[in-house]
C-alpha cells in the first residue's frame, strides 16, 4: 500500500480534532506493537491498535471511522497501562467513536434489543454499552 | 472487643438488582467484622464507564455528584464494593483534580449543588479491608476457614487498570489472593486474571464475551480451581451467565462457578448463608462447597 503524506487539510482536522478530544501526541508512537500484543480484543479487530495509531498519525480517517476495532475496543486499559511512551492508546480509540458519535451515528440499537435481553443483561451492561457506543 | 469502624458505603445500581447477593454478602461480612457501614444518602449512579474523551464535561457530573454527597453526609471518603462503581468515580475525582478548570465548570453547572473541591477519596473495599481492617485482624474472626478450597482470583480491568486507580501491583497484585489465604483457602495462579472479559460488549457481541470467558475459565480450572472469585457484578454476568453461550460455542468447557469476594467471606466469617443464594448464580456455587464441607 502506498501511503503519500502530504498537509491536505482534512487529514489535518481530522488528527486535529482526534488529539483534541483525546488529548493525545499521536507523534510520540513509535510502533514498538506492545499495545496489539497485550490486547484482548485484538483477534476482533480489523486495525490492530497500533496500527489505529499510525493510521490516526497519517489522518487515514475513512479506513479508521468504517473500522470494526473502534467498536470493539472495551477500554480495559492494558495498553495504556503498557505503553513504553505513555501514549493513551484507549483515549485515542474513544476520540475515534466520538467522532462518530457526535454526528449521531450510533453502534448499538436499543430497538433491536429484545425484551428478554433487556430483563436479563444487569443494568451495568446496558448503561455501560449505551455510554460507549450510542449518542 | 475494639471499637467499631465507621464506612462510608456507596453501592451502585447493580448491587441493588442482578447483584443483590454482592451487596447482601458484603453488609453480613462487614457486619461479622465490627465495620459499621452506612449507605450514602441519595447516591446516584457512577455513570458505569468513565468518559475518556477530555472535554465530556456532562458524563463527569453523576461520579462527581456522589463525592459531593458524601461531603454532605460528613464523610470525607468511601467506600464501594463494585469494580466499575469504584474506577469510574475513582478517574473522575482524578480528573477534576487534574483540571481545575473542568471542576470549575462543572460546579458552576450544578448550581444547586454545594461546590466541590476534589475532596473527597473513594476506595475499593478490598483496599479498606487490607489497610483499615487488616488481613490479620479478620483472620482472627474466620470461624470457617475455607480449607482445600482452590480459588482463582479474577480482578479484570477496573481495579487496577489505569495504574492512576490501582491500589497494588497493576500487573500482578496479590490484594485478592492475600485474602483468600485470611480465609484459609488457597489461591490459585492463573494467567488470565488480568484478562478483560469483554465487559459491556456482552450486549452487542455475547460471542465476543462467551470466547473471553471461556478462555478464562479454561486459564483458572487448568491450575485446578473449584471456584473464580471476583469484585465486579460485569465480570461475574459475564463468566457465570455467559457460560452457557461459551458452553455452545465451546463444547470442551468445563464450568466453574463464580463468586464474590465477599461471599467468601462471609462463608468463613459464618455471617450467614443466605449470602450464597443460589437463585441468582447461573452455576450455582453451592455443590463444590458441599465437596468440601464448607456448607
Amino acid at each position: 500500500m502506498t501511503v503519500s503524506i502530504n498537509p491536505d487539510k482534512t487529514r489535518q482536522a481530522f488528527i486535529k480534532k482526534v488529539e483534541s478530544i483525546s488529548r493525545q501526541n499521536l507523534k510520540a508512537c513509535y510502533q514498538c506493537g506492545k499495545c496489539s500484543a497485550g490486547c484482548p480484543m485484538a483477534a476482533h479487530m480489523d486495525i490492530l491498535p497500533n496500527q489505529v495509531i499510525r493510521y490516526a498519525q497519517l489522518g487515514m480517517m475513512n479506513e479508521l471511522l468504517d473500522s470494526q476495532s473502534i467498536w470493539n475496543c472495551v477500554s480495559c486499559m492494558t495498553c495504556n497501562s503498557r505503553c513504553p511512551k505513555s501514549v493513551r492508546i484507549a483515549e485515542v480509540f474513544e476520540a475515534l467513536r466520538q467522532v462518530l458519535l457526535r454526528r449521531r451515528e450510533d453502534h448499538l440499537f436499543t430497538q433491536k434489543l429484545s425484551q428478554k435481553t433487556l430483563g436479563e443483561l444487569p443494568p451495568i451492561a446496558l448503561i455501560g454499552s449505551f455510554r460507549k457506543l450510542t449518542s | 472487643m475494639s471499637a467499631p469502624i465507621k464506612l462510608a458505603y456507596y453501592p451502585g445500581c447493580t448491587m441493588k438488582n442482578h447483584a443483590r447477593n454482592f451487596e447482601d454478602a458484603t453488609w453480613s461480612a462487614m457486619a461479622s467484622l465490627g465495620v459499621e457501614m452506612e449507605e450514602l444518602k441519595r447516591w446516584n449512579c457512577c455513570g458505569t464507564v468513565y468518559s475518556l474523551a477530555v472535554d465530556d464535561i456532562m458524563r463527569r457530573l453523576a461520579p462527581i455528584r456522589n463525592l459531593i454527597r458524601a461531603k454532605q453526609g460528613g464523610a470525607s471518603e468511601f467506600a464501594t464494593a463494585c469494580a466499575m462503581c469504584y474506577n469510574t468515580i475513582k478517574r473522575a475525582n482524578n480528573h477534576v483534580k487534574e483540571y481545575p478548570e473542568t471542576l470549575s465548570r462543572m460546579n458552576e453547572f450544578m448550581d444547586q449543588e454545594p461546590d466541590y473541591h476534589g475532596d473527597v477519596s473513594v476506595t475499593h473495599l478490598l483496599e479498606f479491608l487490607r489497610d483499615k481492617v487488616g488481613f490479620e485482624a479478620m483472620g482472627e474472626k474466620v470461624k470457617k476457614p475455607l480449607k482445600g478450597l482452590k480459588v482463582a482470583c479474577y480482578y479484570g480491568c477496573l481495579l487496577m487498570r489505569p495504574r492512576s486507580v490501582a491500589f497494588d501491583d497493576p500487573e500482578n497484585p496479590k490484594v485478592m489472593e492475600n485474602l483468600v489465604q485470611t480465609l484459609g483457602a488457597e489461591p490459585v495462579d492463573f494467567a488470565h486474571k488480568m484478562e478483560c472479559c469483554a465487559a459491556y460488549k456482552t450486549v452487542d457481541r455475547p460471542d465476543i464475551v462467551a470466547d473471553q470467558t471461556y478462555k478464562i475459565l479454561t486459564s483458572a480450572k487448568g491450575q485446578g480451581a473449584d471456584v473464580v472469585m471476583v469484585s465486579c457484578p460485569l465480570c461475574a454476568f459475564n463468566l457465570d451467565q455467559r457460560q452457557e453461550l461459551a458452553l455452545e460455542r465451546h463444547p470442551e468447557l468445563r464450568h466453574l462457578p463464580v463468586v464474590y469476594f465477599t461471599q467468601l467471606m462471609a462463608l468463613a466469617l459464618e455471617s450467614g448463608e443466605t449470602a450464597l443464594d443460589s437463585k441468582r448464580h447461573h452455576i450455582d456455587p453451592r455443590p463444590v462447597l458441599a465437596a468440601k464441607e464448607l456448607v
